[in-house]
This record gives C-alpha cells, structure tokens and sequence, in this order.
C-alpha cells in the first residue's frame, strides 16, 4: 500500500511492476517457509511437548492470517487495488471478529453448562474429587 | 477506465467505476467474500462444538498415514504434501495472470495446464485420504477413532471433518472444471481476439480463494 494509486492503476494496466515473477516466487517461499515452520512446531511439540498446546495454536492462528494476508494481497492482487475496493472487501470481513468471539464463547458456556449442571449434584461431585485426592 | 487517473480524482462524482475494475472481477470479489461466509460459517460452528466438547480426538492419531507407507506412524506428513501441491498450483495460476497481461498466449496455455495437474493431484490426495478413513470406520455418523483422554468421541468429529473438506473439494472440482473451460478457450483464442485475458485473472481470484480457505481447513483440522 506504499504505492500511490496512480502507479497501482499504471501497474495494472501494463500488466508488470507489481505482478512481476519476482513477487510471485517470494510470496510462494514464504508461503512455503511458514507451512514448513507449522508442521516443524507440531513436531516438535510432539516430540517434546515443548511448545504448551496453548501457545501453539497461538503461533499456528497467527501464522495463519501471516499466510491468509499473502495470499489475499499478492496472489489475489489486493494490495495493489485501489483503497476504495479494498476497503468494500475487508470491512464487512470484520463481521468475523464478532462471529469468532460470540460463537466460541457460546460453546465454552455450555460444555460448563453440561460439566456443572449434570445429573448429580455438582457440589457432591467436587467433594468426592477433593477426598479423593487428600488420601 | 479509458482516461488518465490521477491522484485527485473524483472517483465518486460519476463517469468513473469507483473501485477501477470491471464488473466481472468486482462481482467475482463479493461472490467470493459470500463464499468465505459460508465457509467462516461452517468453521465457526466446528469451533463452538469443539469447544462446548470435554474431549476431542487427536489429529495427529487420525492423520497418521500416507499412500505407501503401510502402517507407518506419519502425523501431518501427507496432508503437508496436500497443501504444498496447491500453494504450488496457485503460484502457477498466477503465472498464468501474469502471462495474460503480456498477452502470451503460449506461457497461458502452459501456466494453466500445469494449474489443472496441480488441481487433479490435490483432488486425487483427498480421494486417497476419504477412502482410507472410510476403511478405518469413518464416515458420515460414524466415528472409531477415541478422544485424546480415552473416551468414545461422539460423531461431530467424522461429521464436520467430511463436510467441510468435502464442501472445500467441492470448490476444487468447480475450480479445475472452470479451469478447463478456460483453458479450452485460450486455445480455441477467444481472449487473443477478445484482446484480454481477463477472464483468466477472474477464475483465478476464485482459484487463489480455494487455496486460502485450504489454509484455514489445515489449520483448523490438522494443527490445532
């Protein structure tokens, strides 16, 4: 986006600049980089179990949207349209944002909905488990 | 489109396409952008029944094997086959663009044939991956595979695994199919007296978009 929109719309019509071969090839080894990355991080938390299960799907979701990003700008050549249209594209993207947050959360709420309401009173549940582990 | 664009420009006072892209390929974005919601929903709801689970079983128990390689214990190694034949056929469709835009008509017929291989090897890997899970009791309401702390797991797991790959290769049977067509028509030189090849630049947004929602389903199934 360090283009100014004259040279993004020169660049589109001609047809080279942005959309050189060049690109092309560096966006595909960092594709291929970060894919190689996410299966090395697997295995070393299956070997090791170093990386904690919870900071590695961090790293995985994060090393998704790095691979989305490049895929979206220069594959599908985004980045180089002008901000009107990028703008049409991402905004309602957003969406998401909510739709991630509201529906994960609503899972959450009723696996501790079923763990706590379940037959059999909970309080009795949690006394057991307590004794249980004092002896 | 014909005038000279600058800086300034009114580019919503009219007489202009505000966005500087033809109506196909604007129309080709917000099918697209419905398409990722379909797919975002079907990978949200995954999520919620994922997470409302106490347990869930292992992806690197299930999607151990790889063609030829008997029972040998080898998590994430054919699907990372999978996805680098498609990261791959994407890079050769926009090879394809590019030589579009140099009006080569030569390079376009060998860019996209080389996407169509790479298209029909992802498809073929799938069908291989469909038929050994079925072989091992996977399907559609069937489920053998335990959770990761012993317990029957319950069939959401087959269940959503099947639907969202099989919507996802789905996507990549209509991809190579319009791949075909097109490549069918730069033969026959329909673009060369079109005098533009961007219908190849359109059902390549679409083929680019394949790839990415497969950047999601590997995350989703295979990592996490």
């Amino acid at each position: 986006m360090e283009h100014t929109q004259t040279a993004a719309v020169d660049d589109a019509r001609h047809g080279h600049g942005d959309t050189s071969t060049k690109t092309i090839w560096k966006t595909f080894w960092i594709l291929l980089c970060v894919t190689i990355v996410e299966v090395a991080l697997a295995f070393l938390h299956l070997e090791t179990g170093f990386p904690s299960r919870l900071v590695l799907n961090a790293i995985f979701i994060g090393l998704t949207i790095v691979k989305a990003f490049f895929i979206v700008a220069e594959f599908m050549h985004l980045r180089h349209e002008i901000k009107n249209l990028i703008l049409t594209i991402l905004i309602p993207l957003m969406l998401f944002v909510w739709f991630i947050i509201a529906f994960l959360a609503d899972g959450d709420s009723w696996k501790n909905m079923r763990k706590d309401l379940s037959p059999g009173t909970p309080k009795q549940a949690t006394t057991v488990t307590n004794e249980a582990s004092h002896h | 489109m014909d005038t000279a664009v600058t800086a300034k420009k009114k580019w919503w006072g009219g007489g202009y396409s505000p966005f500087n892209v033809s109506y196909g390929k604007l129309m080709m974005w917000y099918f697209l952008m419905s398409d990722a919601f379909t797919f975002g929903a079907l990978l949200i709801s995954y999520g919620t029944i994922r997470f409302m689970s106490t347990s869930w079983p292992d992806p690197n128990e299930v999607f151990k094997s790889a063609p030829l390689m008997g029972h040998a214990n080898l998590p994430l190694v054919f699907v990372s086959i999978m996805t680098f034949i498609l990261i791959m056929s994407s890079v050769t469709m926009v090879l394809a663009v590019h030589a579009g835009h140099q009006r080569n008509q030569k390079a376009v017929t060998k860019w996209l044939a080389w996407t169509i291989v790479g298209g029909a090897a992802f498809l073929a890997c799938q069908a291989w991956e469909w038929t050994h899970l079925y072989h091992e009791g996977a399907w559609w309401g069937r489920n053998p595979f335990l959770n990761v702390d012993g317990t029957p797991a319950s069939t959401n797991f087959t269940n959503f695994f099947f639907t969202i790959t099989g919507f996802h290769g789905l996507h990549v049977t209509s991809g190579v199919i319009l791949n075909i067509v097109i490549l069918i028509n730069v033969l026959k030189g329909t673009y060369e007296q079109r005098g533009h090849y961007e219908m190849v630049e359109k059902v390549g947004l679409y083929w680019h978009f394949v790839d990415l929602v497969w950047v999601f389903v590997f995350t989703c199934f295979y990592l996490l």
